[in-house]
C-alpha cells in the first residue's frame, strides 16, 4: 500500500443548524489522482476547505504527511505545499495574467519581477496559452483560458497536492477535455498528489485513480474507476448514470 | 395566552440584540486582527503606495471642491449674522476656526468615505465572493496583511495630508468671499487670519482627520470582507460601509472635539 499523503478522521462542520459534514473518514495516497464526487450541496467545497484551512471544521482531524494542518504552527507551511485550481479561476482582476500566475513567486520567494515574468509565460505555454496572453487582464480571458491560467497559477510553485474544485464547470465539452488532459498531464509532470472535486463523470473517468462518493455528510463509497462501473451500490449507480429515480432524493 | 406573548416579544427583542452582539463582537475581532497584521511584518509597500494614490491623490479634487464652498458658505454665514451685532471683523477667524477644527476634517472625511468606503467594500466583497481572498490564503499570502492593512495605513496616513490641503483651500474659499463679495481689504484679511492661527486647532483637525481616515478604511475592509451572496450581497456591503463609517465619523468627531476643547 502507498503512503498516506492527506488522512482525514471524523470531519464534521455545521453552519448554523445545517450539519454539512457528518464524520468523514478519507485517506489520499501519495502521487493518486482522488476524485470525490457527489450532488450539490453535498459539502464537496466545504471538505476541500477544510483541507486548505479556509474554514476551520467543528471537529475531526485532518494531517498531511503526518502533520495536523489545523494547527496554527503548520497552516502557512502546509499552504505553501498546496496549489489549488478554483471553480471560477478566482484570478485576481487588479493584476495581469502573468502577475497572477507568478503571485507566489513575487510575493513569497523574492523573485525578481522580469525572473517571475520568464517563468510565467513558461508556465503559461506548458497550459496552452501563447505569451502574448501574458499582459491580458484576466477579464479579457474567456472561461477556458481562465481555467489555464488559474492552472498555471495554482502549479507554478511545483506544489506536492493540488486541489481542483469543479474544474470543468461552466466549459463546452471539447474545452473540458481539453482541461481534464492538463490536469493530468500537469500531475503527473510534478508527481503531485491531486484531491478533485466535480459532479462532471466524464472529468472523473479521465482524471480519477480512485473515486470517492460524499453523500449527506459522509464518504458512502470509494474505489477505482473499474470498480464504480461495476459497483451495485445504488447511491453511487443512480449518481454516475444520472437518473432521477433512486435512493438519493433531490430536493426542488 | 400572556406567556406566548411574553414569549414572542422576547424574540421579536431578543433576536436583532443577540444579532447585533454578534456583529460587534465580529467587528472587535476584525478590528484586533487588522491593527495586528497592520503592525508586524511582512509590510506590501507597493500596495500601500497604490492606496495613497487612490484615497489621496485622486480624492484631492472632491476635497478641494468642498472645502472651498464651505469655507465661502461660513465667510458669508459668518457676515450676516454678525454683521447685527457690528462684528464683521471677526470673519476671517470664524472661518479659519471653523474651517480647521470641523469643517476640513468633517466634510472632507464625509466625501472620501463616500468615495473610497463604497469602492473600497465593493472591491474587497467582489474579491469574497468571487474566491478571490481565499485564492489569496492558498497561495500563502495573508489578506489581512496584503488587502487591509495598506488600506488602513493610507487612511490613517493620507486624510490628514487631504485635510491640511482643504484648510488651506477653505480658507482662501472665505478669503475671496471676503475680500472680492464683502469688501473687507486683503492685507487686514491675511493678518487677521494669520494672528488667529492656533496650533491646537491645527493639531486636533488633523488627529480627527487620522482617526476618520481609519474609521473609512475599517468599515470599507470589514463590510467588503463580510459580504455574501454575489451582487446583491456586495452592494449592501457598500452601502453598509459608507453609512456605518460616515454614523462614527459624526459620533468620534464629538468625542475628539470633547478631548480636545473641553475645559
Amino acid at each position: 500500500m502507498s503512503e498516506v499523503k492527506i488522512s482525514i478522521r471524523n470531519l464534521h462542520k455545521t453552519f448554523g443548524t445545517k450539519q454539512v459534514l457528518k464524520g468523514v473518514d478519507l485517506d489520499v495516497f501519495k502521487g493518486q489522482s482522488l476524485v470525490v464526487i457527489g450532488g450539490s450541496g453535498t459539502g464537496k467545497s466545504v471538505l476541500i476547505k477544510c483541507i486548505q484551512g479556509l474554514l476551520e471544521p467543528d471537529f475531526g482531524t485532518i494531517e498531511i504527511d503526518g502533520v495536523d494542518v489545523l494547527s496554527e504552527k503548520t497552516k502557512s507551511h502546509i499552504s505553501e505545499k498546496m496549489g489549488m485550481l478554483f471553480q471560477g479561476g478566482a484570478l485576481f482582476d487588479s493584476l495581469s495574467v502573468w502577475e497572477n500566475v507568478a503571485f507566489s513567486l513575487i510575493e513569497n520567494k523574492g523573485y525578481d519581477r522580469q525572473v517571475a515574468k520568464r517563468e510565467a509565460v513558461r508556465v503559461l505555454r506548458q497550459v496552452g496559452l501563447a505569451p502574448d496572453v501574458a499582459d491580458l487582464s484576466p477579464s479579457e480571458l474567456s472561461g477556458g483560458m481562465q481555467k489555464r491560467v488559474g492552472l498555471a497559477r495554482a502549479i507554478i510553485t511545483k506544489p506536492d497536492i493540488i486541489f481542483f474544485d469543479e474544474p470543468t464547470t461552466g466549459l463546452d465539452p471539447i474545452m473540458a477535455d481539453v482541461i481534464n488532459d492538463l490536469i493530468v498531464e500537469s500531475a503527473k509532470g510534478l508527481g503531485a498528489t491531486t484531491l478533485t472535486i466535480t459532479h462532471d463523470m466524464s472529468s472523473v473517468r479521465k482524471i480519477a485513480d480512485r473515486v470517492a462518493m460524499l453523500y449527506q455528510g459522509k464518504i458512502i463509497w470509494q474505489g477505482t474507476v473499474k470498480e464504480m462501473d461495476k459497483t451495485e451500490n445504488p447511491y453511487v449507480v443512480q449518481f454516475i448514470n444520472g437518473c432521477a429515480q433512486g435512493p438519493i432524493k433531490v430536493e426542488v | 395566552m400572556m406567556k406566548k406573548q411574553i414569549e414572542n416579544f422576547l424574540r421579536t427583542l431578543g433576536h436583532p440584540l443577540v444579532s447585533f452582539i454578534i456583529s460587534l463582537g465580529n467587528l472587535v475581532l476584525f478590528v484586533a486582527s487588522a491593527v495586528y497584521h497592520a503592525l508586524t511584518p511582512k509590510y506590501y509597500v507597493k500596495n500601500f503606495l497604490r492606496q495613497v494614490l487612490e484615497m489621496g491623490f485622486y480624492s484631492l479634487p472632491v476635497v478641494g471642491l468642498t472645502t472651498i464652498f464651505a469655507g465661502m458658505v461660513i465667510a458669508l454665514q459668518t457676515y450676516s449674522g454678525f454683521a447685527r451685532y457690528g462684528a464683521e471683523s471677526a470673519v476671517a477667524s470664524v472661518v479659519l476656526i471653523s474651517v480647521t477644527r470641523e469643517l476640513a476634517p468633517v466634510l472632507s472625511a464625509l466625501m472620501v468615505a463616500g468615495r473610497i468606503g463604497a469602492a473600497m467594500a465593493a472591491e474587497i466583497g467582489t474579491m469574497k465572493v468571487t474566491e478571490q481572498i481565499d485564492a489569496l490564503v492558498t497561495l500563502s499570502t495573508n489578506p489581512f496583511k496584503y488587502l487591509f492593512a495598506p488600506r488602513l495605513w493610507a487612511g490613517l496616513t493620507v486624510l490628514p495630508v487631504l485635510v491640511l490641503f482643504g484648510d488651506v483651500i477653505g480658507i482662501f474659499g472665505g478669503y475671496v468671499v471676503g475680500v472680492y463679495k464683502l469688501g473687507f481689504n486683503p492685507a487686514n484679511y491675511i493678518n487677521s487670519t494669520i494672528e488667529e492661527i492656533e496650533a491646537i486647532g491645527i493639531i486636533s483637525g488633523l488627529t480627527k482627520a487620522a482617526v476618520f481616515g481609519f474609521i473609512i478604511a475599517l468599515m470599507g475592509c470589514y463590510n467588503g470582507y463580510h459580504s455574501k451572496g454575489g451582487a446583491q450581497g456586495v452592494g449592501q456591503a457598500t452601502t453598509n460601509a459608507v453609512v456605518s463609517a460616515s454614523i462614527l465619523i459624526l459620533i468620534f468627531n464629538y468625542i475628539l472635539t470633547e478631548v480636545f476643547f473641553s475645559k
